[in-house]
């Protein structure tokens, strides 16, 4: 077997009302996803500012991912609408000055959706490692 | 007094550079910047820097220290490392004064050791200027640009290079470079051209008259200072394109493991300059701009011998958003003859 | 050359302060030179036939002085607006950021503004003497004389002009102009369409020479928080110098992100850069992503309209589809 030293470190912004459930149903039915993903739970997916984002990759986030209800289903209704639009454009602007694409993404996952959710966080962890370390976006003072 | 062939240039700046970092003003996209010297890297002709070389000794950002919190204790790292040698080649008259006004303020008690470890270090070759361009007023300053000091002077002959030593650093340099003796007929000729430019300079009449140690109360309370801050945006270009602005602050960066504590430069036309714990003590874009120009021209001599803040390179007429710069401060407040 | 003159200008600026119609005047006023043109409060008829100018260096646009100026005035202040300045004007309406009674707005036409820059690498050091006319011709203390031809030093924004419509105003000086096609987003495209190292080079270079001194943040029309994000201790960013590439890079995305939608590309940002760092490419891909990801949008075209990034369509573009069709 092949051992992989490298491990990426992933940041998950989670929705409090649906991913975050999802990924508790995940936990649940004992589906496996990696230990690398931290997530970090939020009341609605727009509450992450693109600061967020910039910041997580700052404190040494290899990838980030955003989580948040399917549109039509926000808990406030149209929270998630105006995610979607801020993160296309950061996403492009990000892509723009060369942090790679694989990096960010934005996914829809319902509380019903544990299996989406190891699925989703498997895949993005196995994309992030192969692009390996963060060099593009990162801060030199927060490496250890 | 020593000269060189242009062609032999290359060849004394790889020489220089084998003892110690050598920098000097290279064009990069239409830009002249102090770039570190390499093959292949030719000095520029343009007259001045955009950025000082006030960053050589004073960076824009430097780290002090480090200190980690473990319990009850504080482990402190003093990450300072030793200055290398450098050398910066091709310093104008205006920035060489600079350095004695920055010395002025990080040399007295308490000594900056920060600084003075990189003074110790840095041997400043000047450059003596034959093309002032109009915004240039370092007459008003009394400093002559033919005869730019610094530790070893060069002048840019048509027909070579011309090296004299100031100091004992310089002379100690200048001796391992083996130059040929010369005499000074045309260092002279270019510095009687140069002086005839410089009285025609659309700001040679500019005057320091009604500034100084002394002027405070009675500039301080002008009205045409709300006129003149009317249109400042408050942004820090003036101060960070100055060679001479040198006033810093100290922040704290975590990093999630430890504590960096950096100082940076500052700018007082920031609104959070000087703030301390009572708050600002100056609230309104007026004081702030009224901050700037009093400590060149007024403060800055108060303290110093009559010598101003000040040393007329142009870099502020040249960069700020709206226009607005220290000549027309001095001829609005000080009402300096035209 | 501008086609409108000083004189009609101030003529004006004059009749309406003293029939009492405006209180103050936002205008141009001359420098030392004849290019370092400083945006200044008129208060009187003297001042005015003083120092008032108008000529191919007045690129200042106004519009954000108003936030300020409209609060302490006590009368309606007059201001001059080129095409470009409308659409600011308008955004900052739509924005309620300052009492459009308060103000006395007159559009005046504008041939493009040149860039004092582009002048100094043809004519080179010691300028002496500016002329605006049919050329702009530049004396030299060293006795040089330049005839340039205005086009070819014009402002990068005004290069790429996108408007000579003026979008509101209470009077309007000369004819009425037509948005125009324009080339600007061509420079975006062309790094788009670069390798990403390439591009990545591009932006490290560019973004490694700010030093942080705010301009493009203080002089933007779009930019009026009260307080900054950057300026603000509490908010764990501040921070008065880049202190590394990380801070550099992230300064600039936040900056163009925060006025994304709102930004009227009026080009102040790269116009006071003192490092020349061209800004303006990260608001124009924002615009042009916008304009391709929810349809063409100009903001400040007209007021009240709904910005899109506080809009939204149920069947939005996905993050995931920004990359699809787009090779690499």
């Amino acid at each position: 077997m092949q051992v992989k030293e490298y491990k990426p470190l992933i940041v998950a912004f989670c929705c409090n009302w649906c991913s975050y459930a999802g990924a508790d149903l995940a936990g649940n039915n004992r589906l496996n996803y990696p230990a690398d993903v931290k997530i970090i739970r939020v009341p609605c997916s727009c509450r992450v500012n693109p600061m967020f984002v910039l910041r997580a990759f700052q404190r040494g986030a290899d990838g980030v991912i955003l989580c948040g209800c399917h549109p039509g289903d926000c808990h406030y209704t149209s929270g998630n609408y105006y995610t979607r639009r801020r993160m296309a454009l950061l996403f492009s602007m990000l892509d723009y000055l060369c942090i790679e694409r694989e990096r960010t993404r934005v996914e829809w996952v319902s509380a019903a959706e544990g299996a989406k959710f190891a699925a989703t966080m498997n895949d993005f962890a196995e994309k992030v490692a192969a692009l390996g370390e963060n060099k593009r976006l990162e801060d030199l003072r927060c490496k250890k | 007094m020593l000269k060189c062939s242009y062609d032999a240039l290359n060849g004394i700046f790889a020489k220089i550079a084998e003892n110690a970092k050598l920098y000097l003003p290279a064009d990069k996209d239409g830009k002249t910047d102090y770039t570190k010297w390499a093959e292949g890297v030719e000095w520029s002709n343009a007259l001045n820097t955009a950025r000082s070389p006030k960053d050589f000794f004073f960076p824009q950002v430097e780290d002090l220290m480090k200190f980690k919190v473990e319990g009850k204790s504080i482990a402190i790292d003093d990450i300072r490392e030793e200055s290398e040698d450098f050398v910066v080649f091709g310093v104008r008259a205006c920035d060489v004064r600079s350095f004695d006004i920055l010395d002025r303020v990080f040399l007295i008690e308490p000594y900056d050791s920060y600084y003075a470890s990189r003074r110790e270090h840095g041997v400043i070759i000047s450059c003596a200027c034959t093309r002032p361009t109009e915004t240039c007023f370092c007459k008003t300053f009394g400093i002559d640009c033919t005869n730019p000091g610094g530790d070893i002077t060069v002048w840019r002959c048509e027909d070579a290079l011309y090296w004299q030593a100031n100091t004992e650093k310089g002379e100690k340099l200048l001796g391992t470079l083996g130059l040929e003796s010369a005499d000074e007929s045309a260092v002279n000729a270019q510095k009687e051209q140069t002086a005839r430019i410089m009285e025609k300079l659309p700001l040679a009449k500019l005057t320091t008259e009604g500034f100084g140690g002394g002027k405070t109360m009675e500039l301080f309370n002008k009205p045409e200072w709300k006129s003149l801050s009317e249109a400042c945006l408050g942004c820090g270009t003036c101060t960070f394109v100055c060679p001479t602005c040198q006033c810093y602050d100290v922040k704290d960066f975590n990093t999630g493991n430890e504590i960096i504590r950096y100082r940076c430069w500052d700018s007082c036309m920031y609104s959070d300059f000087t703030k301390m714990a009572h708050g600002n003590n100056r609230l309104s874009q007026v004081e702030r701009f009224r901050q700037r120009f009093m400590h060149k021209l007024v403060y800055y001599p108060e303290n110093n011998e009559g010598i101003f803040g000040c040393v007329g390179c142009g870099r502020c007429l040249a960069k700020c958003p709206i226009s607005m710069n220290i000549v027309k401060v001095m001829k609005t407040i000080g009402g300096s003859a035209e | 050359m501008q086609k409108i003159t000083r004189d009609i200008l101030v003529e004006k600026a004059v009749s309406l302060l003293e029939n009492g119609t405006v209180c103050c005047v936002l205008g141009w006023k001359k420098g030392e030179f004849d290019y370092d043109v400083t945006p200044a409060l008129f208060e009187s008829k003297e001042e005015i036939e003083k120092d008032f100018v108008y000529d191919d260096f007045c690129g200042a646009n106004f519009s954000k002085y108003l936030v300020k100026k409209t609060i302490k005035a006590e009368g309606k202040i007059l201001v001059f607006l080129k095409p470009c300045d409308t659409y600011s004007f308008n955004q900052l309406l739509t924005e309620h950021r300052f009492d459009r009674e308060k103000v006395y707005a007159i559009g005046i036409p504008c041939e493009g503004m040149a860039d004092i820059n582009k002048i100094r690498a043809i004519a080179g050091d010691g300028i002496s003497e500016i002329k605006c006319g049919e050329k702009i011709v530049v004396d030299t203390i060293y006795g040089d004389k330049h005839e340039i031809d205005a086009k070819d030093v014009l402002l990068e924004r005004c290069i790429n002009c996108k408007s000579k419509k003026h979008v509101n105003y209470d009077e309007l000086l000369g004819d009425e102009g037509e948005v125009i096609e324009s080339n600007r987003f061509d420079e975006v495209a062309r790094l788009e369409a670069m390798t990403p190292d390439e591009r990545f080079a591009f932006w490290q270079n560019e973004l490694s020479r700010c030093i942080r001194c705010n301009a493009c943040r203080d002089v933007c029309p779009a930019c009026t928080c009260e307080k900054c994000v950057f300026d603000n201790p509490k908010s764990g960013v501040e921070n008065k110098a880049p202190a590394n590439e990380f801070e550099e890079k992230m300064f600039h995305i936040i900056r163009a992100f925060h006025v994304a939608g709102r930004c009227t590309d009026c080009g102040e940002c790269s116009r006071v850069c003192p490092q020349h760092i061209p800004l303006h490419l990260l608001n124009r891909k924002f615009i042009k992503d916008i304009d391709s990801f929810y349809g063409e949008y100009q903001a400040g075209a007209e007021v009240g309209s709904r910005a899109p990034l506080v809009n939204y369509t149920t069947n939005d573009l996905e993050p995931s589809e920004v990359f699809e069709g787009r090779g690499e």
